[in-house]
């Protein structure tokens, strides 16, 4: 087995609301080894997302240890997390969440403006990512302009641009109807075996599970069985 | 860093149109603190400004000792002989020194706009007037004539009180007075004030003496010898000032009371306006909630988001303050008013909008923008990524 790239050991997740406290996540062990693309399914409230902001250092656990690309997230501060992100995470939302007045391009370009990269090279870099999503001719428009495919495709290209080590991607066909979804499993499954990326994806579609070279249930904040490659 | 701030702050200020309407409260609200403020200061800079005008270094006004405006001081014929004689005053060719004894007394005449009765100075001056008052230039019409009911107005009585136009009779003081002329005076005190003879103003209002004496000295480097000239005088019991600081002594109280009560209602005004803000910059956070949400989690800082949802607040400010503060120069920069001055006579002045207090009521904008935008900012700063991107 090669080397983890995700590694979670007795992780507790609780949200505490005024006096009452819900535990969303109870001792989680979890390894995922460098290049899978792993689909995380489970009902709603079973904690699947809360997992997906954990390995993504959007939220930090309660308890346990987290160890993504190297790093114990559970040790880092609001601003590492984010400079952690920033260099290790590419994220993609169900709902896209690029910025409505930019342009594609512009929108794959934010990324990189966390690095020391020239403008004309930034330009570059976000049209090659564009290019690798098949939307480079729609680069000039705005979200407005684009199909939910379209814009999910721009999403993933501003997820990829900076060449993180790992792709968070929570319901990303959630939004799209079978023909659109079927495109962006299929580009996510491109980027995992031709390119090597570390994908985690939450969904209720069993059949965006498909796509995953392992299927992770959960329920009630605990992982039930691990599934087998596609 | 920067090119964080830049990006972040580009992008919010692309979404102002689409938050046109919560954006407009903080920038009309600011804008009416900024107008008021500049408004109301802008009175007192008038006032301030057409008494500072009032006289030169080298000129003194003298007044009995302990009186504090000319209105409740007396000299009397001998006090202003013994002045006369004092060195250090300018001398004519034919070596007579550059006095002008005054007599001051308030008399009645309607005013423009209300038609009531406002009180007036006339000032009954000595015959040395155009050499003691070089500034003094008729604009239209003459000159008094001495030992005559005639009296020349200053141009801002007349433009506020009824019947100052040249060949007009004014009924005061039980006598009728002809205006002969019209004058200018640099914009200072005087304009506001009818000069007549000062022995003819004398004869009406049954004095003898005088109120002060305004005397020209050599230099203004003679101030100290001549006023210690006077004052060791065991004779006379009079008080020496310069005429500028006499009418800054004027000028201050009101000067001061207009300044408080500017500033009380400014910022009344501004706390509003603060609060509006506030509630303008947390709605603008809450509209761009998935914005800064989505950028916090590709890895942009917290320190951007705060900068620039201040620089928002302080832009929309900035924007507001601009506006008030032209609106109060527009309507009101050289708006002449007039008001009771120290020496219970209404002094004429115009509303000055000054650079400075331009620079104040912008400087006004820019901190309740601050304070307006602070907490919405930190609020965005602060946003739990995890959570604002569910709720979104």
């Amino acid at each position: 087995m090669s080397e983890a790239i995700v590694s979670l050991r007795n992780v507790d997740k609780r949200y505490v609301r005024g006096k009452q406290s819900v535990d969303v996540l109870q001792g989680l062990t979890l390894d995922i080894p460098k290049g899978e693309f792993v689909a995380l399914m489970g009902p709603s409230g079973s904690g699947k997302t809360t997992l997906l902001n954990l390995i993504g250092g959007l939220d930090t656990p309660s308890a346990g240890e987290i160890t993504v690309a190297g790093q114990r997230l559970d040790q880092l501060g609001q601003g590492a997390l984010a400079r952690w992100r920033a260099n290790h995470v590419g994220f993609v939302f169900q709902f896209y969440n690029l910025m409505p007045m930019l342009s594609a391009q512009r929108n794959v370009e934010l990324p990189l403006l966390l690095t020391n990269l020239s403008s004309a090279q930034r330009k570059t870099n976000a049209l090659a990512a564009l290019t690798l999503v098949g939307i480079a001719d729609r680069a000039k428009h705005k979200p407005n302009e684009l199909s939910g495919g379209q814009a999910q495709r721009v999403a993933i290209a501003r997820a990829l641009v900076a060449d993180p080590t790992i792709l968070v991607c929570d319901e990303p066909t959630g939004d799209l109807d079978r023909k659109s979804a079927d495109e962006v499993l299929h580009l996510l499954q491109i980027l995992n075996r031709e390119h090597g990326k570390s994908i985690i994806m939450v969904t209720h579609d069993p059949k965006a599970a498909e796509f995953a070279g392992r299927q992770l249930h959960m329920d009630k904040g605990a992982l039930l069985e691990a599934g087998v490659a596609a | 860093m920067f090119k964080q701030v830049a990006a972040v702050i580009s992008m919010s200020l692309q979404t102002l149109p689409q938050r046109i309407g919560a954006s407009s409260v903080i920038v009309v609200g600011i804008a009416g603190v900024v107008a008021v403020l500049v408004s109301v200061l802008a009175m007192g800079a008038g006032f301030r400004h057409t008494l500072a005008d009032s006289g030169r270094s080298d000129r003194v006004i003298i007044l009995r000792g302990g009186s504090d405006a000319e209105l409740n001081s007396n000299l009397t014929r001998t006090d202003v002989d013994a002045i006369s004689n004092a060195p250090r005053l300018a001398k004519d060719s034919a070596g007579k020194a550059l006095l002008s004894n005054e007599l001051v007394t308030v008399v009645n005449v309607p005013k423009i706009d209300t038609g009531t009765d406002a009180n007036v100075t006339l000032r009954g001056v000595g015959l040395r007037l155009a050499e003691v008052r070089p500034e003094l230039k008729i604009i239209e019409g003459r000159m008094f004539h001495p030992a005559v009911r005639e009296l020349i107005a200053g141009a801002g009585a007349a433009k506020q009180f009824r019947g100052l136009t040249v060949g007009s009779v004014l009924h005061l003081r039980n006598a009728d007075w002809t205006v002969t002329g019209l004058f200018t005076s640099n914009g200072d005190v005087h304009e506001s004030e009818l000069l007549a003879d000062v022995d003819t103003v004398g004869s009406s209002v049954e004095r003898n003496g005088y109120s002060s004496a305004v005397g020209l000295l050599s230099s203004p480097a003679e101030f100290t010898r001549f006023k210690d000239a006077l004052t060791t005088d065991p004779q006379l019991k009079v008080d020496v000032q310069r005429e500028p600081e006499y009418y800054a002594a004027q000028s201050k109280q009101l000067t001061q009371i207009i300044t408080v009560v500017g500033k009380t209602v400014a910022v009344i005004m501004a706390i509003g306006a603060m609060f509006g803000a506030l509630n303008s910059m947390y709605s603008a956070v809450a509209a761009r909630g998935l914005e800064i949400a989505t950028l916090r989690a590709i890895g942009f800082g917290a320190v951007p988001v705060l900068v620039s949802v201040m620089i928002e607040a302080l832009l929309l400010s900035l924007i507001g303050g601009v506006i008030g503060a032209s609106l109060a120069w527009l309507f009101f920069n050289g708006h002449s008013v007039s008001t009771l001055g120290g020496g219970f006579a209404q002094v004429v002045f115009q509303l000055t909008v000054t650079r400075s207090l331009i620079a104040t009521g912008i400087i006004w904008a820019c901190v309740i923008g601050l304070l307006g935008g602070f907490f919405p900012a930190l609020r965005a700063a602060r946003l739990p990524v995890a959570e604002a991107l569910r709720a979104a």
